[in-house]
């Protein structure tokens, strides 16, 4: 079974056709892997399918825009990905 | 339809919120300046306004969904297929489901339908956001009025 990071950047890949081996775990993915909102919704979109979860992108956007969050603590990949596998975790509680 | 509001269905028939469907009506007009320029001679429904009537059919679909609370807006539409002319006088019978409810994000599958022919379908996304003003709230709930949207039976659910 492929770890959360490699479905994850496999997907990143395969959506905005970024070189798969260009993407690494302490990539943003905004700031490094210049990816866009729109783009982003078709990940999310993969991603919640993948794992079967909805990444509370609401949520995320609220905390950065009040200041209580950095995008680095959900945009950089293996801080996505711990994020994925609490939320995979919670489901299966 | 009124075409001229960019206002494109008629009417909605049955939509089922926690089943995730809709299906509405649509009747293209025999007359509008659009068929003037598109084309003279041979006036042809313009493909990104069967696209729109997707679009909104899919968008009614969604403002059930949340209640009213949210408005959705077109975000992206993939995997067009525009299958048939469709010509003045025209009546649509227009589906969608939803295909994924995200977060601030909706992924939904529409498709029109006119005398038993498939005419166009496609993917289309939407990023779902509270209503930016409480008067454009109002003027759905308006607008879902005219079109037969279930809008107490929606409250009392």
């Amino acid at each position: 079974m492929s770890s959360t990071f490699d479905t994850v950047a496999n997907i990143i890949a395969e959506t905005c056709d970024i070189p798969r081996d260009s993407i690494k775990p302490e990539s943003h993915a905004i700031e490094d892997l210049g990816i866009d909102s729109l783009d982003f919704l078709d990940i999310a979109f993969a991603i919640d399918k993948a794992f079967g979860i909805k990444l509370p992108l609401e949520q995320w956007t609220q905390e950065v825009n009040d200041g209580k969050a950095t995008t680095e603590q959900y945009f950089v990949l293996q801080n996505l990905c711990t994020r994925i596998d609490g939320l995979v975790a919670a489901k299966g509680a | 339809m009124r075409i001229e509001y960019f206002q494109l269905i008629d009417r909605i028939v049955d939509i089922d919120v926690s089943g995730g469907t809709i299906r509405t009506e649509a009747a293209v007009p025999q007359e509008s300046t659009i068929f003037e320029g598109h084309f003279p001679g041979h006036p042809l429904m313009p493909g990104v306004l069967l696209i729109e009537s997707m679009a909104q059919t899919a968008g009614w679909l969604i403002i059930g969904v949340n209640k009213f609370a949210k408005m959705p807006f077109l975000a992206a539409v993939k995997d067009a297929k525009l299958r048939t002319f469709v010509v003045p006088g025209t009546v649509l019978n227009l589906n969608a489901k939803l295909l994924h409810e995200g977060s601030g994000y909706a992924v939904t599958k529409a498709a029109a339908v006119a005398n038993g022919k498939a005419v166009c379908d496609a993917e289309i996304t939407f990023r779902v956001l509270a209503f930016p003003e409480p008067s454009m709230r109002k003027a759905m709930e308006e607008w879902a009025t005219r079109l037969a949207f279930p809008v107490q039976a929606l409250a009392d659910g």
